[in-house]
């Protein structure tokens, strides 16, 4: 039981810290899980449109019971409802929408990322394939593309490696990622320690992270 | 102007084995629950269905693999359903996965004269292997070919007699590109309504992709029911 707390919690540090992504005026793509949750930390003050692949862009908030309508639902397959100033659309036309780049932000979940930017984050290798959705897409559509994960898998292994080794979702396409440990940023050079979680250390990030960091002097400690 | 049915089975009734059918809906939002019912009591055999998502154990197209019809299916996240599972890891069922946008797109390229495309999903995945990859502006790109259909089964909120097409929120998802990609194409609408009484502005599909309606009440299960609390 009590691991399933520091769980939730740890989740809800990551969607908190996933928030501050998201800027006024901002169109955004949330994926399926962990992602879905950051829109639960919006700031009340700040104006942005969500997007659902399936067809909806101003996803509101999940419905009342007499408020349910079962043609109405986000890519997960939750009922939602349509917020102020919704428009509907088919598949096609969101899709064109995501890989025209007209959206600013994407955030997702991992599995892995590489030193590169790769992402690994639709299948295991001896497990069911249940296919990758719409991913393969988005990791190619947002202006910025945001992975939020766990630092480390259930092992206590990194995530963050020199290479994935699971197949990938995109190659080259990650931006920033955001753990329960640190915030990194992916850049022509490798990776970037940007900010460190309350209660870890540099030195701890460095430890519990497969490639290489570039440290510089503006890491931010205890950042969330 | 077009053919009015009034049986779901005659509806289908030149849905053959071995027939390539697309199916519209996203999970089980805007899937012709009633069309699905009948291919299940036709018994037809060995079909190809291209389909976002293969239903679920007891609904949509979930009872066509249940009665053992499907050989192949196309389609991007087939998440939701255990008899799928046991029928891939059994060798009983060929799966095709495509980047959810890419299924969009082959559809719509199906029915726009479009063979081929370029695009950037899949690029360095398991998606682009055997595909041509070309490089444009300096990025890569993989081609993927269009996706046509013997038949296409789209579901309507609301359809006229000449076949134009009116689609309900989020239920419209790949039901527009289907009508057009198929050689014949069964809107089953909610309610089929005379010519000219829909704005013409107001059309979603126009009729010209449509070859048959039929009205059918729906059910509309719902996946994954998500409430908020009253504040």
């Amino acid at each position: 039981m009590l691991k399933q707390i520091d769980k939730a919690a740890t989740r809800e540090r990551i969607a908190r810290r996933a928030e501050r992504e998201i800027k006024n005026g901002f169109y955004v793509n949330l994926g399926i899980g962990m992602p879905t949750m950051v829109a639960n930390y919006i700031q009340p003050n700040k104006e942005m449109v969500l997007q659902s692949e399936n067809g909806l862009l101003g996803i509101g908030k999940s419905p009342l019971q007499d408020e349910v309508d079962p043609d109405l639902i986000n890519a997960g397959k939750e009922t939602v409802t349509a917020a102020t100033g919704a428009s509907y659309f088919s598949n096609a036309e969101s899709f064109a929408m995501i890989r025209g780049e007209h959206l600013d932000l994407a955030i997702l979940g991992g599995m892995e990322v590489s030193e590169t930017g790769d992402l690994a984050n639709w299948m295991i290798p001896g497990k069911m394939i249940k296919g990758m959705g719409g991913a393969m897409d988005i990791v190619h559509g947002a202006k910025k593309i945001v992975v939020i994960m766990d630092h480390v898998n259930k092992h206590g292994e990194p995530k963050i490696l020199n290479q994935c080794k699971l197949p990938l979702t995109g190659k080259q396409v990650v931006d920033r990622i955001i753990t329960d440990r640190a915030v990194i940023d992916v850049k022509e050079d490798g990776l970037h320690l940007v900010e460190v979680a309350d209660g870890w250390t540099v030195e701890d990030i460095v430890a519990s992270t497969e490639a290489k960091l570039q440290i510089g002097e503006h890491v931010i400690l205890a950042s969330y | 102007m077009k053919t009015i049915y009034t049986s779901f089975s005659e509806a289908i009734q030149n849905i053959n084995d071995g027939s390539t059918i697309m199916v519209g809906g996203f999970g089980l939002v805007g899937i012709p629950e009633n069309l699905i019912l009948a291919l299940v009591e036709s018994n037809v055999k060995h079909l190809t269905v291209i389909s976002n998502n293969c239903g679920v154990d007891d609904w949509g197209l979930g009872l066509l693999l249940k009665n053992k019809q499907i050989d192949k299916m196309i389609g991007s996240y087939v998440g939701e359903n255990k008899e799928f599972e046991r029928q891939v890891l059994a060798g009983e069922l060929e799966v095709e996965l495509n980047p959810q946008g890419t299924l969009a797109e082959r559809i719509r390229a199906g029915g726009a004269g479009i063979p081929a495309f370029y695009t950037p999903a899949g690029v360095g995945t398991p998606i682009a292997d055997g595909k041509e990859v070309r490089i444009f502006d300096g990025k890569e790109y993989v081609m993927e070919t269009a996706l046509k259909a013997d038949f296409s089964l789209v579901r309507a909120t609301k359809g006229d007699t000449h076949g134009n097409l009116v689609f309900n929120k989020t239920a419209r998802n790949f039901n527009p590109m289907m009508a057009a990609a198929a050689k014949v194409t069964i809107a089953e609408v909610e309610e089929l309504v005379e010519a000219g009484s829909i704005d013409p502005d107001h059309v979603h599909t126009p009729g010209i992709y449509v070859q048959g309606l039929i009205e059918g009440k729906q059910e509309k299960k719902i996946e994954r029911l998500t409430l908020r609390q009253e504040a």
